[in-house]
């Protein structure tokens, strides 16, 4: 029997307010560090629109904002959080908390419940007590603080990877040398380099350019292996200090 | 509007939440969208096609052609498509004219408040120019009545190349080479493959070379495009925008295919 | 009998073509602590004296940081400033919003001498009660500016405001010429300097009661880190500026008349001339 459907419930074609613009984003908590990247790579369909469009912001001397999903939503949302954030400088005199940042992200999102702001956020960064902490929210504000956490197009790729790699899914722990809470900084870098290389093979939207953020908490520096790499330290006046590392991926 | 999410549809990438975890694409009843008084632009009238954009040594290059069609009939076929702001910056449209030509009123209204009455020696570039157009489209599409183009911005300011795009939906980007519409799939990789890496070495009739060329491209494969166009070049020296000038084509090979043309057997 | 003082009301003309209401508000600056500003080729600076209302009260607050580009010192009604300043700030996030440029200092400026100006021409409104000097950064280099409750605004080397500013503004003057040219340290030497004629005899500037804002690059005694936004300097930080200042050369006797001038000198516990301006006195 034909699709009646299309009769009984005619369709009007309607304007369509969202697009869906690819990339992936993922953070990791350390003990005293949080690991926040993105590619670079904009596209729309099976073209890519642009090789360089960040996805990763920088809030505050301690807070990194990363943005997933519908483009122009993404960059008014980043635009209007700052701007939160800017009249909190303005009225305390210091930067606002991360647990605090992430409490108003959820408020922003929930105000366009009903027309939703089409983008996934990953904030990263380091809470009041010096740990390293990641919160993830779904468009319209849900939310919670994690380890770790995937999102984009290849969600469905990373998350599985880091599930084994970082919360130990599926590996039994040697006898007598439990697994540990926390990784080191370099092995979570290798990992954040991996998840991208390994999704820039298996995904058609994701490459181009991978840019890490690196939050260190106050008075912690960076171990060689990693300052061997040449982060860029961004300028900031707290104790914290925020880096970025930027490498290639594949272009096809 | 229609505020349920429920009925915008799910975006085109299939596999994007197969398991409907988030129940945003799941269509519900059609609503009707004709209830209110006002109506808004559901689909572009008169169109225009592809605009092209490179970097090159000096500056900025945009190019597009004049026609603005009705559907599949050429209704206007000299139609200007590139419009100067202020004196370091082009806006190239493609998409529906008249909301194109409200934008240049808008622009021309931004120029004279900001530039003519001020007069203090803030001018603004081609960054603040596209900038304020992406607030424009993103504001009107959040109304669910959007200015159905895609437009790129270009120009030179202070020493400085600025190249963009913002569309419909208030999506930027920027890039060396940028093509909207048809010019997307056919143009942008002949102009990625010339232009990539000689941003700063191509010079200006290399990079008008490499704009024709495309052009031509698009007038041979592109049913809605005409072999008419102007290209726009913004330098330090401020923006030119050439006269209407005609593709050379060549259309030889076609007397060696049958059922073409004039023969009948 | 009653006669019309043309006071009560400020849009209304006094017969001399004066709007005292106006000139009301202008005394309201005049009784605010001073606050004085400078500029030179690379820095805008401003300087101001704060008061405490007693031993056990907190300091006012004179400064106010509007954009990473703009700040602002006050004289007059701290509510007052607190409007205006949360004016300026919307106006420079309006900019980021609209055309991502920080907002140009002169229209920042104009915007709150027209937002002033309303207050002294439509029904019902007072003038606000308050002066800024402004100081930003924009490509065209660092500026200085004075707003003031009649709803103009002006452009300076240098300036002053709020109580006893004449002195500040004297020494200003007889300075200003070499400003252009100073490194950030002695521009703010000078500005301490010209802020010290503003105190009262028996008061000096401590780390307390002196507040330095500035944009521009940072100077010798700022952290690497220093960028040149607007900072505000405050509390133990401003120590070693005070400390470069030079004695205050003994003021010869000033006097209109030497007759006068002797009799000072002999009776220096005579109550200083200038203590009037701590008060409102209006003169009719």
């Amino acid at each position: 029997m034909p699709d009646m459907s299309a009769i009984v419930n005619p369709q009007q074609r309607q304007f369509n307010p969202y697009a869906e613009n690819g990339g992936t984003i993922l953070a990791i908590a350390g003990a005293d560090f949080t690991v926040i990247a993105g590619d670079t790579r904009q596209s729309e369909g099976y073209s890519i629109q642009t090789r360089y469009a960040p996805k990763v912001f920088r809030l505050t001397d301690r807070a990194v904002l990363a943005v997933n999903g519908f483009a122009a939503d993404g960059n008014m949302f980043v635009k209007k959080v700052k701007q939160r954030l800017e009249w909190y400088r303005h009225a305390h005199a210091k930067d606002m908390p991360l647990r605090a940042i992430a409490r108003l992200i959820q408020t922003m999102l929930y105000a366009q419940r009903f027309f939703p702001y089409y983008v996934y956020n990953i904030l990263g960064g380091i809470e009041e007590d010096g740990t390293g902490a990641v919160y993830s929210f779904d468009p319209v504000g849900s939310y919670e603080r994690e380890t770790c956490r995937a999102a984009g197009a290849a969600q469905s790729l990373v998350q599985p990877f880091l599930d084994n790699q970082i919360y130990f899914k599926n590996q039994t722990a040697a006898q007598g040398s439990p697994h540990p809470a926390h990784l080191p900084l370099p092995d979570v870098l290798s990992i954040v380099i991996d998840s991208f290389t390994s999704a820039t093979e298996r995904h058609i939207e994701v490459g181009d350019g991978l840019e890490m953020y690196i939050v260190l908490a106050r008075g912690r520096t960076l171990p060689d292996a990693v300052a061997g790499l040449r982060p860029q330290e961004l300028p900031s006046a707290g104790g914290e200090k925020v880096f970025v590392l930027k490498r290639d991926l594949k272009k096809d | 509007m229609d505020h349920f999410p429920t009925n915008w549809g799910r975006p085109k990438y299939d596999n994007f939440d197969t398991s409907a975890t988030y129940p945003l694409h799941n269509r519900g009843q059609n609503q009707s969208t004709t209830s209110g008084a006002t109506q808004h632009t559901q689909q572009p009238i008169v169109t225009g096609t592809s605009v092209l954009a490179i970097k090159f040594k000096d500056g900025i290059m945009i190019a597009a052609d004049t026609l603005a069609s009705y559907g599949s009939l050429a209704r206007f076929k000299g139609v200007q498509r590139l419009h100067p702001v202020g004196d370091y910056t082009v806006v190239g449209a493609s998409g529906d004219m008249s909301d194109f030509q409200y934008l240049q009123h808008i622009l021309d209204g931004l120029v004279i408040s900001e530039e003519t009455t001020a007069q203090d020696g803030h001018t603004l570039g081609p960054a603040e120019i596209h900038e304020y157009l992406s607030q424009v489209m993103y504001a009107r599409r959040s109304k669910m009545n959007p200015l159905w183009n895609s437009l790129l911005v270009g120009g030179v300011k202070d020493g400085q190349r600025f190249l963009a795009y913002v569309d419909l939906l208030g999506v930027t980007y920027s890039a060396s080479t940028l093509a909207t519409g048809y010019g997307a799939y056919i143009a942008q990789p002949l102009l990625r493959k010339a232009v990539e890496g000689r941003e700063n070495t191509l010079t200006e009739p290399e990079a008008r070379a490499i704009l024709e060329n495309a052009l031509r491209v698009l007038f041979y494969r592109d049913a809605r495009s005409i072999n008419q166009y102007q290209i726009a070049t913004i330098t330090a020296n401020g923006a030119e925008i050439s006269a209407s000038l005609k593709l050379e084509t060549s259309w030889g090979f076609a007397e060696g295919i049958r059922g073409y043309g004039a023969q009948t057997q | 009998m009653f006669r019309n003082t043309y006071d009560s009301d400020n849009t209304v003309f006094s017969p001399q073509g004066r709007l005292h209401q106006v000139e009301y508000a202008l005394e309201a600056v005049k009784q605010g602590s001073a606050a004085v500003g400078l500029r030179s080729k690379t820095h805008a600076i401003l300087l101001a004296l704060k008061r405490s209302s007693g031993e056990l009260a907190s300091y006012q607050q004179k400064m106010f940081r509007i954009d990473d580009h703009v700040g602002i010192a006050i004289a007059g009604l701290t509510s007052d400033a607190r409007v205006l300043s949360n004016f300026m700030r919307q106006q420079a996030m309006g900019s980021k919003m609209v055309f991502n440029r920080p907002v140009p200092v002169n229209r920042l400026v104009s915007a709150i001498a027209d937002k002033a100006q309303v207050n002294t021409q439509e029904y019902g409104r007072r003038p606000y009660g308050v002066g800024f000097l402004v100081v930003g950064l924009d490509h065209t280099g660092p500026h200085l500016y004075e707003f003031s409750p009649s709803g103009t605004s002006f452009e300076y080397f240098a300036v002053s405001i709020g109580a006893r500013s004449q002195s500040a503004k004297t020494y200003l003057e007889k300075h200003f010429e070499s400003f252009a040219d100073c490194d950030l340290e002695d521009l703010i030497r000078h500005g301490l300097h010209a802020l010290r004629e503003t105190l009262q005899q028996d008061k000096e500037l401590t780390i307390n009661n002196t507040a330095i804002g500035i944009v521009g690059p940072a100077g010798v005694h700022e952290g690497t880190g220093t960028s040149v936004d607007f900072r505000i300097l405050e509390g133990p930080p401003i120590e070693v500026y005070l400390q470069t200042m030079q004695l205050k050369e003994v003021p010869p006797p000033t006097a209109p008349t030497p007759a006068a001038a002797s009799a000072s000198a002999s009776a220096p516990a005579a109550p200083p001339p200038a203590a009037g301006d701590e008060d409102v006195q209006m003169s009719e």
